[in-house]
């Protein structure tokens, strides 16, 4: 990666980063969750606030259970038997527990936008693709379509690379390519929360920058919560940073004082990667 | 360095010898079954020279101007029966199994049940059919009772086959599907059906091609061995244009056409018999060659 990039780009990030002690705003708010794989405990007590309309970055070394709190927002974990989640991910300013079971898996996945750790497009058209979510919520006028198609694959940085092969298969794609299709996809349905994992893990450094590009544009409308193992990005991007480790949340805090002054050893020695 | 390339040369001889064997291996199969088209072909073949009548007549005491009229609309009307109830029950059961049950120990048992019918005689199914349908239901022996009798026959292998396409698309899919907030039915029948077709597609095709080759349950449940007249027509020229009666008709197929010619007294009959197993073999291997051709071309567009 670019040395110099980061710097620069990070200081014109920060003069426009919201400051969490004046936006009281929340948008979710999860409070003492823990979760369960059948037997194993891959959540533990996590809090953690999400201000509406910020980006809020995952950072913390593999299998510390990122992708597992990302798929609570959405209750992917429902799909499978055996997993248990305890505490609650409320929402605000309705004040709903998204983890109750009062509430409808549906309901929350069809509030939020996910993008996969990995690239996980149907085998359909680039434009059935994207058209996917319009279609499920019964949008079918043509122009419609259309336009928020072109419009989502415009964000997602994808729509000049594609624009003439709208209707061959999306499986023939770079692995790239298909990563920011995903993208796309989940901008499509203008979700209220978008859930990205590692969403330019396979992205060279132009394309990883125009989807950063996206990330900041897109928070002015919706709150995004992103997993990164790139720290650089976090800094970037994000307006807070939380770090994980073992299943806890160890340290959160505005992204500027979460890198420059950590609370916590354990954020210290990752940041610093004298770890382990 | 001596070692070595004795090592070399003993293990050259080990391969050599393989190739032998496995040679004549092969030899030994591919040959019976060359023999066997040769030997049907010139017995059979100076009567499918003069197809019209062959496929246009119904079988008589004269050999040479007895045909397989009868026994291949029977087979058609049975496997349209088949096809009509297999079909839908085996990726409905199929569906429901991979998609909706819950995993435990009751829907392991139905797994490896279902994969064991697959190999159960199918003269046993003709026994189950025939005490089902015949007994319990009062019905005697028809164009529906066959079919459905071959439809009892294959539905665990659609089953199967369904299964296994249904299993190969990646969870992956799945979830990104569920994530755009997608019902279980939405899934289902924008994803799932669409991706497996090309499996289901070619399950069935081999089943209904193992199915018109059945004799044995179809005797047991009393097929014909020569019917008079054929199935009254399926479409009509008054209203309501469907006419369901063939279903009732008495039936033979063209393998239990082939048994009773076989079983002829007159030795001229087996240039019939094997006349009528060109035409079964076409069948059947027109059929395979479908499957494979629909195989083919999914692969080539879904790459998981
Ligand atoms: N389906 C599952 N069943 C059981 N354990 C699981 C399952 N999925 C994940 N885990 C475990 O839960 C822990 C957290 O996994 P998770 O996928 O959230 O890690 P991650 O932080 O996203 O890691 P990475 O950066 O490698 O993607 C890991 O130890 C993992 O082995
Ligand atoms: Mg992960």
């Amino acid at each position: 990666m670019n040395e110099s990039r980061p710097a620069t780009r990070a200081g014109a990030v920060a003069a426009s980063r919201t400051d969490y002690a004046s936006s009281g705003h929340l948008k979710a708010e999860v409070r003492g969750l823990n979760f369960f794989y059948g037997q194993r405990h891959a959540l533990k007590n996590v809090e953690l606030p999400i201000p509406e309309r910020t980006v809020t970055a995952l950072i913390g070394p593999s299998g510390c259970g990122k992708s597992t709190l990302l798929r609570c927002f959405n209750r992917m974990h429902d799909l499978y038997p055996g997993n248990r989640y305890e505490g609650e991910i409320v929402l605000q300013p309705s004040g709903v527990n998204i983890l109750s079971p009062a509430v409808d898996p549906m309901e929350m996945r069809l509030r939020t936008g996910m993008v996969f750790q990995k690239p996980n497009p149907f085998p359909k058209s680039i434009y059935e693709n994207v058209a996917y979510g319009l279609r499920l919520r019964f949008v079918n006028k043509r122009s419609l379509l259309e336009e928020r198609v072109e419009a989502a694959l415009r964000s997602a940085a994808l729509w000049d690379e594609v624009k003439d092969r709208l209707h061959q298969s999306a499986f023939k794609l770079s692995g790239g390519q298909q990563q920011r299709l995903c993208v796309a996809r989940a901008l499509a349905t203008g979700p209220e929360i978008l859930l990205l994992d590692e969403p330019t893990s396979a992205l060279d450094p132009i394309a990883t920058s125009r989807i950063e590009d996206m990330i900041f544009t897109l928070k002015e409308q919706v709150t995004i919560l992103m997993v990164t193992h790139n720290m650089e990005q976090a800094a970037r991007v994000a307006d807070f940073t939380a770090f994980m480790y073992l299943g806890e949340l160890v340290e959160r805090g505005a992204t500027s004082q979460f890198f420059q002054n950590p609370q916590n050893e354990l954020t210290e020695k990752y940041l610093t990667g004298s770890f382990g | 360095m001596n070692d070595v390339s004795r090592l070399i040369a003993y293990r050259k001889r080990q391969d050599w010898w393989f190739q032998i064997v496995g040679a004549l291996c092969t030899l030994v199969g591919v040959a019976t079954l060359v023999a066997l088209i040769v030997k049907l072909m010139l017995d059979g073949l100076p009567l499918l020279m003069r197809w019209r009548v062959f496929l246009f007549s119904n079988a008589s005491y004269m050999p040479d101007e007895s045909g397989i009229l009868m026994a291949w609309v029977g087979s058609l009307c049975v496997m349209l029966v088949t096809f009509l109830t297999a079909v839908p029950l085996g990726v409905g059961a199929a569906i429901y199994l991979e998609e909706y049950a819950k995993k435990n120990r009751f829907t392991d048992l139905i797994e490896v049940n279902i994969s064991n019918l697959a190999g159960v005689p199918s003269i046993t199914y003709g026994l189950m059919a025939l005490w089902l349908f015949g007994y319990l239901l009062g019905l005697s022996s028809s164009v529906l009772v066959g079919g459905l009798t071959l439809s009892l026959l294959i539905l665990p292998i659609i089953i199967v086959a369904t299964r296994e396409a249904l299993r190969s698309i990646p969870q992956a899919i799945r979830e990104a599907a569920y994530a755009a907030g997608a019902t279980k039915w939405q899934t289902i029948w924008y994803h799932m059906l669409p991706y497996s077709l090309g499996g289901i597609a070619t399950g069935t095709i081999i089943a209904m091609s193992r199915a018109v080759g059945e004799t044995a349950p179809l005797i047991v449940i009393g097929a014909a061995g020569w019917v008079s007249n054929l199935p009254p027509s399926p479409v009509t020229s008054h209203a309501p244009f469907l006419n369901f009666r063939w279903l009732n008709a008495d039936f033979t197929v063209l393998p239990i056409q082939m048994f009773t010619w076989t079983a002829d007294p007159d030795p001229a009959f087996q240039a019939n018999a094997a006349a009528a197993g060109l035409v079964l073999i076409v069948f059947t291997l027109s059929m395979n060659a479908a499957a494979i051709i629909v195989r083919y071309r999914v692969r080539q567009k879904l790459k998981w």
